[in-house]
């Protein structure tokens, strides 16, 4: 079965304002319903790569999100279809309460009072945050400022999550919840990380950014067996070695 | 790090607690404007005043100590008041010291003055106090939007709020990571430090602020913040704001 395009990158090249080159010629396609992990070093173009799908960047190039150009006057339908999450949830979170902050989203799109108010239940109700409404953001621990601030994006249905280092600055057991909420979200996922673990957890296909230009795009079991690819991105190789004898065994098991 | 001194007790279970904030803001800032307005020799009615206002302090379930200790924040402003206007006008004498040097008098009017400015600074501070406590911060802003206070001035003090914790916390680990490298040193050493300290805040603030506006954007911000609405009034609110009629006719009759 083939599935519908929904991320089509042509030609995508993107200078900082200070003329230093951040992207080079990237090509890339993303099918319905994947995840795929956008994996580099520091400075490799990763998050810049990832604020191109909803315009908060426009390089050179084409990007299509559901056959729609991402131009300025389709601003506001891009980012009804792509929920993006920032790094840092002190950037996502800038209201009053964790429901002022859910509903902001839904409130934009011009949505009534009880869709609204049903939206943030569902996406509290799915990262595990139910009552927490009326919390401030800055009584919430790391762990749930995260889940808050991918309930921000869960609360307008968008199509395509783009999720920004989604796991940064968790403690293990923090981690481990928010990968488990991610994984439990349908939509296509564009995750942008530098830990294998993660992407490995939550991703079937890597894209292999280095120095502003795509290097790879494979599946991630593929990845796992490259062992000369991993040690060239710094990645620890026999970490990934291990978890792919893992998964080969669990899915000889399981079948 | 948490914070909560900007609305400690807020959370506390009561009825009074319950109540709609738009109703809490028109009778606190009823008791305030009845307080001021009133002639200093008005004492049956600054006693009711104060009656009243413990009354609800004790039926919010709040420790009255606790207020009290709030209110001792006036102490400071009521010093440079207690030295300087008693001995301003010169009428009949009050009272007088004798300090060995030669003797001090105190005018009949400066002692007038002086009630007249503890007895009601005490009283607008306790009713403030009172609103803080009973009302969280993110209420009371809903509250005066909905009272009709400008949206300019609202969302800039719930950004305020949202943000100073943020930032205090940078100040705290700016000034640890200062004083683990030995900050001391000659007072010229040290005021450049603090400058490029403020300097560096002052920067990161700014870029916080690029980043929250296009999380913003991306949630499909366009100019202005969406409203909520607030639930309607019930008996309780109802029944509470009689009190501010009620007050007013005293005010009326008794002074």
């Amino acid at each position: 079965m083939i599935s519908n395009k929904v991320i089509e990158i042509d030609h995508l090249s993107y200078d900082y304002p200070d003329g230093t080159p951040a992207l080079r010629d990237i090509h890339l396609e993303v099918y319905e319903h994947e995840s795929i992990a956008i994996l580099g070093p520091n400075g490799a173009g990763k998050s810049t790569l990832l604020y191109h799908l909803n315009g908060t960047l426009m390089g050179e190039g084409k990007v299509i999100i559901l056959g729609i150009p991402v131009d300025k006057k389709n601003l506001k339908e891009i980012r009804r279809k792509v929920g993006l999450v920032f790094q840092s949830p002190e950037d996502q979170l800038f209201c009053p309460t964790v429901f002022d902050d859910v509903a902001f989203g839904p409130l934009n799109m011009g949505l009534d009072e009880k869709s609204v108010q049903h939206r943030v239940e569902k996406a509290l109700e799915m990262m595990g945050l139910k009552g927490f409404e009326g919390r401030s953001a800055h009584h919430l621990s790391e762990g749930e400022k995260k889940r808050v601030a991918l309930a921000t994006v869960l609360s307008m249905d968008s199509e395509i999550l783009a999720l920004d280092e989604p796991t940064d600055n968790l403690d293990p057991s923090g981690n481990r919840m928010l990968i488990e909420r991610i994984q439990s979200i349908p939509q296509t996922k564009v995750i942008v990380t530098h830990h294998l673990p993660v992407a490995i957890d939550l991703c079937e296909r890597a894209v292999l950014l280095y120095g502003g230009r795509k290097m790879e795009d494979l599946p991630m079991r593929e990845l796992l067996k490259d062992r000369a690819l991993l040690e060239r991105f710094g990645f620890d190789a026999d970490y990934a070695q291990w978890m792919y004898e893992r998964n080969v065994k669990f899915q000889s098991s399981s079948s | 790090m948490k914070h909560a001194f900007l609305d400690h007790h807020s959370h506390t279970e009561s009825p009074v607690h319950h109540l709609d904030a738009r109703a809490k803001i028109i009778v606190f800032f009823t008791f305030i404007l009845i307080g001021v307005s009133s002639p200093p020799t008005a004492f049956l009615l600054f006693s009711l005043l104060a009656m009243a206002l413990i009354g609800i302090a004790l039926l919010a379930r709040l420790p009255i100590g606790h207020l009290l200790k709030k209110v001792l924040v006036i102490l400071p402003f009521l010093f440079v008041v207690t030295i300087s206007i008693p001995f301003m006008k010169k009428d009949a004498v009050g009272g007088g010291y004798n300090l060995g040097l030669g003797s001090l008098s105190i005018s009949q009017s400066g002692l007038w003055i002086l009630w007249n400015v503890v007895i009601k600074s005490c009283l607008g501070v306790f009713s403030i106090i009172l609103l803080s406590s009973t009302t969280s911060f993110p209420q009371l802003i809903k509250g005066m939007e909905k009272l009709g206070s400008p949206k300019i001035f609202t969302m800039l003090t719930s950004f305020m709020y949202r943000y100073s914790f943020i930032l205090i916390d940078e100040m705290y680990r700016m000034r640890r990571a200062r004083d683990s490298r030995c900050f001391g040193g000659r007072w010229f050493w040290q005021t450049k430090v603090i400058g490029h300290m403020i300097g560096t805040l002052f920067l990161r603030s700014f870029f916080r602020g690029e980043r929250v506006y296009l999380a913003m954007l991306s949630r499909g911000y366009h100019g202005t913040m969406p409203e909520t609405t607030m639930e309607r009034f019930g008996l309780g609110e109802i029944l509470f704001l009689f009190l501010s009629p009620l007050l007013l006719f005293l005010r009326i009759y008794l002074a």
